[in-house]
């Protein structure tokens, strides 16, 4: 089944397993969700169902529009509104609270967040050039090198790695293992770490690329 | 820390690991799987350091080994721990005894001991 809920990234921790090893955890709040609205191929066009989630202790103002889109489908005001599409979505109703029930020990998630900014950054932390020489006169340390040809083809070739803007970008980490289900704390304990702040916002979901099942380890 | 982070490592938290200190003369007894007999090993040193905090906290045990220096670092509330025993006591001016590392013959093992007295009055 096809499903994704809205949490945020608590921080890190470790676990002992079975065999008493130390398991690194990251503690992610999951849910609980709200269905806010069904999407259906005669209305919208596309199959999908709209959840919404109020992070634990986050009370920002909401837009009128939102508070709108939220009454007229008789939910509570969400402080962030997300989808994902479904081929079917007879079992969703709005109003209907998705929990980390869904999720259990063992089963594969994947995580999807916003990495941590890093502001402008040069070619050898962004692309892990290798930058030249410290010394000996080298006169070239963490320079990009050659940006391309000359008159033939008179400009530089699109996708050209170069400095910019580094993190802050949405990444999906995949195949997470869930150690632990807290459902009573709307919390799950994947394996690994996962991307951006503590407190930040994110997405999580079954794996897509798990094979057949629940619980494939 | 976060509560909730405590809360959930909680369980794993051993309340009897926090007798021994930097400058401990101990044996930490590991228990150790062959195949499916399990045994206790015991490692004898001198814990020259103690890191970190709530169920991750750590600590290094130093010990010579036929003439060479060997460090373990266990994690605190490891299950694999069975007991640690204190064998001696000691008073330590650093929180972290890295400088032992670099002493050769009778004073890589020694450490000042904590007195009888001191003992008795605690």
């Amino acid at each position: 089944m096809n499903f994704a809920l809205l949490g945020k990234k608590i921080g890190m921790s470790q676990v002992f397993d079975d065999e008493n090893n130390v398991i690194p955890v990251t503690i992610v709040e999951a849910g609980p969700c709200t269905v806010t609205q069904i999407k259906t191929l005669d209305k919208e066009g596309y199959t999908a169902v709209q959840i919404g989630y109020n992070p634990s202790c986050k009370k920002a103002p909401k837009s009128k529009p939102l508070v709108g889109h939220c009454k007229k489908n008789g939910v509570d005001p969400q402080a962030v509104l997300s989808e994902f599409r479904t081929p079917e979505n007879d079992e969703y109703e709005t109003g209907h609270l998705l929990t980390v029930d869904k999720f259990e020990a063992g089963e594969k998630v994947d995580v999807v967040a916003t990495t941590k900014g890093k502001g402008f950054q040069g070619v050898v932390k962004r692309w892990n050039f290798a930058g030249g020489p410290a010394s000996h006169g080298s006169m070239f340390h963490r320079r990009g090198g050659s940006y391309g040809l000359c008159q033939w083809p008179g400009h530089v070739f699109k996708n050209k790695k170069m400095p910019g803007h580094m993190g802050s970008r949405s990444r999906t980490v995949q195949n997470l293992k869930v150690i632990k289900v807290l459902p009573e704390k709307h919390v799950i304990l994947v394996k690994g770490s996962i991307p951006g702040h503590n407190g930040s916002l994110l997405t999580v979901r079954p794996a897509i690329k798990r094979k057949s099942g629940k619980g494939v380890s | 820390m976060k509560p909730i982070v405590e809360e959930i490592t909680q369980q794993d938290i051993k309340e009897d690991r926090d007798h021994f200190k930097v400058g401990d003369e101990v044996r930490v007894h590991v228990r150790v799987r062959e195949g499916d007999k399990e045994r206790i090993q015991i490692f004898k040193g001198i814990v020259i350091a103690r890191k970190g905090r709530g169920v991750e906290e750590t600590f290094t045990v130093r010990r010579i080994a036929s003439g060479v220096g060997v460090e373990r670092v266990f994690p605190v509330h490891s299950p694999l721990i069975a007991k640690v025993d204190v064998d001696r006591d000691s008073v330590t001016m650093r929180a972290r005894m890295y400088y032992i590392r670099d002493r050769i013959g009778k004073g890589a093992t020694k450490v000042k001991e904590r007195r009888l007295v001191e003992r008795a009055n605690k």
